[in-house]
């Protein structure tokens, strides 16, 4: 039995290592981030030259220049790939972590943008994540623009989004036309369901592939020694996920 | 530098005051907040850097806050910050909205005394479109054609933090967490609370001088074991995800949250309590 989540991380541990994507040396993951924390450590635990900075983690924290190191970093270019959710995401790419409505968020305020109106240019590539596929995530254009999916020509710019993965499929983005294809689906969807379930409207190929399992290699590494990893930083995910306690016990 | 107790700390932050605190993963003053809560602060103009937590929405469920500048404001796993979504729905308070490195970039702009510093990224965000206190220019190095943002320096009137210690001249040890450094450089007035005084020289000691925000930048410090809780210190104590459970539970009703109040914030013996 492959647990959703599982099947997510090998995912964007696929998309992490894809070779026509610029090189992935240097990659940050903040603290809401357990799937893609997974998928850094598969891609850590099978390839010795990536450097994993883990934010909000007293090891695995590089920075000792406060908080502000790591967008000095990114800012000259040292970190290759960041991860960006979104309240909203459209089908431009652009993500909204302000709220929906009016400014600022006046029907449903959202915490707020965090550094993603700098990371999602800086970086050479971010993959977008979010869990939940529902037409209230991924609609036709957001309300607020957190940070742009594509930049006019002349605005400073590093890189875009290289994917969306989901709960349901993965979609590939092209930002000279930017616009999702639909990539994959995970088991148990369809073409039909993916459109269904996504307000903004996208491409997709006459044959849908399904999302690859993971390995057994794969699927060995996350149950042990990533698990094992992730247990100070993710208590409850590892606990839901792999029914793993912080004391190490089976829960 | 004789200590105050923490409500004699809180007693020198004026009403209306811009003041600037760290997040949850650094060190916040959480013991200062619920003191700020129980002198009946008003109007204060908070600074998240770059983002807020616990703290923020503790002073604004009470009604201490006009307003915040940050990037964010969550209880991180704990979900949404309550009473600043409420109280921002009922428009008790404005929010400015920031993005985490232009919050560093204003702050170190003050740190240096120049009137702006440039950042790149931004333009196209609607952060922009609603901050008319940031400028976009062209790059005035490149051949055109290379628009930057650029934007102003912010100087907190009152810069608060937690630290680990103080030693004699009132130097204040952080450790790594050095935007309080930069909080401490940028603001006008630092109040630090701090866990113990130490009788050494924090700035003669090599392994520790680059931990430490000299007491140049230290207006007055407060003695308030576990003052960070329920956020950690260091490799102190470690982050109460329990505390924050219930305070986001507590939180989502005006009821609950005077509940949390009377119990953690008015009663300072019980809240003793469930800091240790």
């Amino acid at each position: 039995m492959i647990a959703l989540e599982e099947r997510m991380a090998a995912a964007l541990a696929r998309l992490i290592r894809d070779p026509a994507a610029p090189p992935a040396r240097h990659i940050a993951v903040g603290a809401a981030s357990p799937i893609p924390a997974a998928a850094c450590w598969l891609v850590k635990k099978t390839s010795a030259d990536v450097r994993l900075s883990l934010l909000h983690k007293r090891s695995g924290n590089p920075f000792t220049e406060g908080t502000r190191e790591l967008f000095d970093l990114t800012g000259q270019g040292r970190i290759d790939l960041f991860f960006l959710g979104g309240g909203q995401i459209d089908g431009q790419a652009n993500i909204n972590l302000i709220g929906t409505g009016d400014w600022p968020g006046r029907k449903v305020r959202f915490p707020g943008s965090f550094g993603s109106a700098f990371m999602y240019m800086m970086t050479p590539r971010t993959i977008l994540f979010r869990e939940e596929h529902s037409p209230r995530v991924f609609v036709p254009r957001v309300d607020i623009i957190s940070a742009p999916g594509v930049s006019a020509p002349g605005v400073f710019r590093r890189g875009t989004a290289q994917a969306l993965v989901t709960g349901k499929c993965v979609f590939s983005f092209d930002p000279a036309r930017a616009r999702f294809t639909l990539a994959s689906v995970h088991p148990g969807e369809t073409a039909a369901s993916i459109r269904a379930a996504t307000g903004f409207d996208y491409d997709e190929p006459a044959e849908v592939a399904f999302t690859p399992d993971p390995t057994e290699a794969e699927l060995a590494l996350l149950r042990g020694p990533i698990r094992d990893e992730m247990l100070e930083t993710y208590p409850e995910f590892c606990n839901r996920v792999w029914h793993r306690s912080a004391e190490g016990r089976a829960a | 530098m004789s200590p105050l107790d923490v409500d004699a700390l809180a007693a020198l932050v004026p009403d209306g005051a811009l003041v600037a605190m760290p997040p949850d993963n650094s060190l916040t003053p959480g013991a200062m907040a619920r003191a700020l809560v129980r002198a009946g602060k008003r109007g204060l103009r908070l600074v998240g850097v770059p983002v807020s937590g616990y703290c923020a929405d503790l002073l604004i469920g009470a009604g201490c806050v006009a307003s915040v500048q940050t990037s964010g404001v969550s209880l991180g796993e704990a979900g949404f910050a309550p009473r600043f979504s409420a109280a921002l729905a009922a428009g008790r308070i404005t929010v400015t909205d920031a993005t985490c490195p232009a919050m560093h970039t204003m702050l170190q702009a003050a740190e240096k005394g120049v009137p702006f510093m440039p950042l790149r990224g931004i333009i196209g965000s609607d952060i922009l479109a609603h901050r008319p206190d940031w400028k976009v220019i062209d790059n005035p190095f490149a051949d055109g054609g290379d628009p930057i943002v650029l934007l102003p320096a912010l100087q907190p009137e009152i810069g608060l933090f937690h630290a680990q210690l103080v030693d004699p001249d009132g130097n204040v040890y952080v450790g790594r967490r050095r935007e309080c450094a930069t909080i401490a450089h940028a603001s006008r007035r630092v109040l630090v609370t701090v866990e113990r005084t130490t009788d050494r020289n924090l700035l003669e000691d090599e392994m520790l001088s680059a931990g430490t925000v000299s007491g140049t930048y230290v207006e007055a410090v407060a003695i308030a074991e576990r003052g960070a809780w329920p956020v950690a210190l260091l490799e102190e104590y470690g982050f109460d995800s329990a505390h924050f459970a219930e305070y986001a539970r507590l939180a989502r009703t005006e009821e609950g949250f005077q509940t949390y109040l009377q119990r953690y914030v008015f009663n300072t013996a019980s809240a003793k309590v469930a800091a240790e």
